[in-house]
């Protein structure tokens, strides 16, 4: 017999236990990806993370990092003070849509706009899904959720909110892309636009987004395969994927004034 | 030659797996887990079809797939 190598394995960042997620939920997939990223970065045991209240408020019990709990849309506040007190540590934000765009808009503007030397990762499955599916500021036009039974009306409830779009064009931000979690391609690319978001701070360049279109089956009402379907059919069209913003790629900081030595300063 | 294995007390039956594979060797199982899961696997006799591709794992949620690679000569 060949002898055989391992083409895929749990990491070992991921603490070995089931999760409580309901079957095809993408957060599972969104938090191997940050795991993957933060090991071969090497930062592991460098790790700040800091989680939000939604169905990932028990990101902690899933990463093995030190970890600690922001109160609800706060996150990016509570990140920026990790930062600037400990500015060794990599220090990054896992929030949900209800959670970023809704009750947290001014925190994550905020520091955004401030160019804090933090890292977003935004999950965006268009509903309240912790507290059973009510509408957030990303529901689609015509998505019907338990507070707007008869589907999102334009009228009533304006647009949906493109974060990216706004984050992107921010004078802090270096580095804002929109990936999704519906398919195998489209997951590589989104491992790879966290590992960007990432590493704008490593650099001290600045604020670093990375939204990940995503399926909540349970509140959508639907099993995962057609979750998926929706993402494909329905998400991407309304919230296009691709860089918002890229400092590295314009070769400049964010932060013109000050330029990239940040990271030094005590 | 490549080959999966899935942990069934992991797997939450979501069947996202079975819509990747380029072989369309991934189905449900009649097998429940303690959960309650109706599990997926890869039937016995088509194991051999796996190339190793790893699609399956890359978009389970739930790490309840491994996938094995035979060693390339040399290496
Ligand atoms: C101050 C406060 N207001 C409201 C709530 C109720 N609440 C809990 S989770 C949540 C929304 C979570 O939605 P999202 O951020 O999209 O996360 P998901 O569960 O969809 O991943 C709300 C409104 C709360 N916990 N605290
Ligand atoms: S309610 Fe939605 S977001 Fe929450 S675990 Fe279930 S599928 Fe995931
Ligand atoms: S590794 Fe590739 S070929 Fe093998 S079961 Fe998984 S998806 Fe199918
Ligand atoms: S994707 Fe994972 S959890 Fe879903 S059916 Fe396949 S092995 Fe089970
Ligand atoms: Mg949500």
């Amino acid at each position: 017999m060949s002898a055989e190598q391992i083409a895929f394995k749990a990491p070992e960042i991921m603490i070995d236990r089931a999760t409580h997620y309901c079957p095809g939920c993408h957060h599972g997939i969104a938090h191997r990806l940050v795991g993957e990223v933060l090991t071969e970065m090497g930062l592991v045991d460098d790790t700040l993370c800091v989680g939000s209240i939604g169905c990932s408020v028990f990101i902690y019990n899933y990463l093995n990092v030190d970890a600690v709990e922001a109160p609800h849309g706060r996150a990016p506040a509570v990140a920026t003070g990790l930062k600037r007190s400990r500015k060794d540590k990599f220090v990054f934000t896992y929030q949900g849509d209800g959670d970023l765009a809704s009750i947290g808009m001014a925190e994550i503007v905020h520091a955004a706009n401030r160019g804090e030397r933090i890292s977003v990762v935004f999950v965006n499955n268009t509903v309240y899904g912790m507290t059973g599916g009510q509408m957030a500021p990303t529901t689609l036009i015509g998505q019907k959720t338990t507070t707007c039974p008869a589907g999102r009306c334009l009228d009533r409830e304006g647009a949906p909110i493109r974060m990216s779009e706004i984050i992107g064009g921010l004078g802090g931000t270096a580095y804002c892309e929109r990936a999704s979690l519906d398919s195998v391609k489209n997951i590589r690319r989104a491992k790879k636009a966290i590992r960007k978001a990432f590493e704008v701070q490593q650099q001290g360049i600045g604020f670093g987004f990375v939204e990940l279109l995503s399926g909540c089956p349970t509140n959508w009402r639907m099993d995962a395969v057609a979750a998926n379907k929706r993402i494909t059919e329905e998400m991407i069209p309304y919230f296009p994927l691709g860089v918002y913003k890229d400092v590295t790629a314009e070769g400049g900081c964010a932060c013109t004034e000050h330029g990239t030595d940040s990271k030094e300063d005590k | 030659m490549a080959r999966v294995e899935f942990r069934d007390e992991r797997c939450k039956g979501c069947l996202l797996c079975t819509t990747v594979c380029p072989k369309e060797i991934i189905c449900q199982s009649a097998r429940f887990n303690k959960q309650g899961y109706k599990v997926a696997e890869v039937k016995e006799d088509d194991m051999d079809k796996c190339t190793g591709c790893a699609s399956c794992a890359l978009i389970c949620p739930d790490l309840a797939i491994t996938v094995y690679r035979e060693k390339k000569e040399g290496k």
